[in-house]
């Protein structure tokens, strides 16, 4: 293929791919009559703020956006250190029952979680964690694709690192902690980036379990708008935009880690 | 503190054996703790339950009473049901193939040194990062009938209105078309890893020898490939099969049963309007099983491919 296709079919592929995002950014700057008469479009020409100060006026946006912190850093602070631990276990120790346990974690990627939603609300329940934070945070804090990308980087980590830190005297888990963790700095990174990205989404569980409308994260509340502003896209777009654009920034700047981290921890 | 006791055969990776030492064991253990606590406690105990939940009559939360296979034979006579299932199955088909497909050609295309290419990969990485949500709440904007964007462009042009949402096959496409949009980032990426490990003097040699571009592609690099397809394949297989925010947010399985998924059912059978929680649980319990017995095949065929 030669160079000036390649260049237009890549520049097509990019149009494509922005298009949604572009329409989102639009119309969250589009006059609410405006799209109501005319319908939405990409160059209607009239901008406003007027969905955002609405939202700002209404809502207690930065409330929720404060939760949305530290949901998302609670759960992704626990399923690193929780998934770094059982994933250098399953790489690099031997024991009976490995094979055994990574085939079962492996098990759990295939369950839908709409299907165990309603066995997990009665278990939370009980708990009598519902209306806390923790019932969000406690059951996504164990992720098997994290358990699993931990594993994957671990076995190609060099044993003699590890040898040479046991001969100095290290326990196990001595070892792990001053020689092996600061040595895993790319998986850290993915899987802080990955865990923090898909708590920070969850919208339909947090929806349950929070209840209180001051405990909800963005999401959340963006779902209860698109219900509530049946048809606003104006004000719906806003939200919509304010609740993606902290992922997308953190995403822009640790792109390079990102790609580095899945390519060396092996999901290919 | 304990003394070494690993001796370095021990410490080999993947090891045929699988006894290590009762301290080594007894570390692994403790490392794994939390997580299969939490696994056990949050994923295990309910997938547990919610079996026990498909042969009860349950319709509330505490007891249920056990009603044997009355769930289930109420499953197979349900036209829903069956619906439910054929949409999954068209929606899979219509997103595995293409959402992989096009997953490997952006990356070969983008693999290769060009003006802006890094500008070009984070355009297409970027729905990644967007929430199901969000990537929904846009889908509805675009879709949208009366007032939404991609019937404006039309109307500009022209051209007549479509009915994206009280088409029952439209409404679909549009379901389709924000899943791809979302997902064939993530295969790209994928992609662009595995290429990195492919010897360039693999290309250059084939090139050498007269093949042409194209068919070192399909020849050499593709076949190459075949672990990271195969990983995709299983992956993009899993999440079709679980759709379920875009269907529930963009459709909600409307017009009609035409975009109702097998996810979207069970919860609405479970926390929709009828609260059947036992009949919910069924539903789901039959969809795990399918992917269930869908990965295993994927992975023995795999692992045939490799023998």
């Amino acid at each position: 293929m030669s160079r000036p296709v390649r260049y237009a079919i890549c520049i097509l592929v990019a149009l494509i791919f922005v298009l949604p995002l572009l329409a989102m950014v639009v119309i969250a700057f589009t006059p609410r009559e405006s799209i109501l008469d005319d319908g939405a479009s990409l160059w209607s020409g009239d901008w406003t703020l007027a969905n955002f100060s609405g939202l700002f006026g209404q809502f207690p946006v930065w409330r929720w956006f404060g939760n949305a912190l530290l949901v998302a850093s609670l759960t992704t602070a626990l399923s690193v250190v929780v998934n770094l631990l059982g994933g250098y276990a399953l790489a690099k120790l031997r024991f009976r029952g490995r094979s055994t346990v990574l085939l079962v974690v492996l098990g759990t990627l295939v369950v839908p979680v709409q299907v165990v939603m309603i066995p997990q609300f009665e278990l939370v329940a009980r708990l009598g964690l519902v209306g806390f934070f923790w019932a969000v945070i406690l059951p996504s804090a164990s992720t098997a694709l994290g358990l699993f990308l931990a594993r994957q980087f671990f076995i190609d980590f060099p044993d003699e690192i590890v040898e040479a830190a046991r001969v100095d005297g290290c326990t196990t888990l001595q070892a792990f902690r001053r020689v092996v963790v600061p040595n895993a700095r790319p998986l850290v990174a993915v899987m802080t980036l990955l865990a923090f990205m898909a708590q920070w989404n969850d919208f339909l569980w947090p929806l349950i379990t929070l209840r209180d409308p001051d405990l909800y994260t963005l999401p959340v509340a963006l779902r209860l708008l698109q219900t509530a502003y049946d048809n606003d896209y104006g004000g719906i777009m806003a939200m919509a935009l304010l609740s993606s654009l902290p992922l997308v920034l953190m995403f822009v700047v640790l792109q390079r880690y990102f790609v580095a981290g899945i390519s060396r921890s092996g999901i290919r | 503190m304990t003394a070494p006791t690993v001796a370095p055969a021990e410490v080999s990776p993947q090891g045929a054996a699988m006894t290590g030492s009762p301290g080594q064991a007894r570390a692994a253990w403790g490392m794994l703790a939390p997580n299969l606590l939490l696994i056990g406690v949050f994923l295990a105990g309910p997938l547990a339950w919610a079996f026990a939940m498909a042969f009860q009559d349950k319709r509330s939360f505490g007891k249920g009473t056990w009603s044997g296979l009355d769930n289930l034979s109420r499953l197979f006579g349900d036209d829903v049901f069956w619906r439910a299932l054929l949409n999954t199955a068209i929606f899979t088909a219509a997103t595995v193939p293409v959402g992989v497909l096009l997953g490997l050609g952006l990356a070969l295309l983008m693999n290769k040194a060009l003006p802006g290419r890094g500008v070009f990969r984070t355009i297409v990485y970027l729905p990644i990062v967007v929430s199901s949500l969000v990537t929904s709440l846009v889908g509805l904007l675009l879709f949208d009938e009366s007032v939404g964007i991609i019937n404006g462009i039309l109307r500009d042009l022209g051209l007549a209105d479509v009915s994206w949402q009280s088409d029952g096959a439209l409404a679909m496409t549009s379901v389709v078309v924000m899943t791809l949009w979302s997902r064939i980032g993530f295969s790209m990426v994928i992609y662009i890893a595995a290429l990195q490990d492919v010897d360039p003097q693999v290309i250059e040699a084939a090139e050498v020898d007269g093949a042409r571009a194209w068919q070192v592609t399909r020849r050499v690099v593709v076949p190459l490939l075949r672990p990271t397809t195969f990983f995709l394949v299983l992956v993009n297989l899993i999440w079709s099969f679980q759709v379920f925010d875009v269907v529930y947010v963009m459709t909600n399985g409307g017009p009609g049963y035409s975009t109702t998924m097998l996810v979207t059912y069970a919860y609405d059978e479970g926390f929709g309007p009828a609260r059947n929680f036992g009949y919910g649980a069924t539903v789901g319990v039959v969809l795990f099983v399918i992917i269930g017995a869908l990965t295993l095949l994927q992975l023995r065929r795999n692992a045939r491919a490799e023998a």
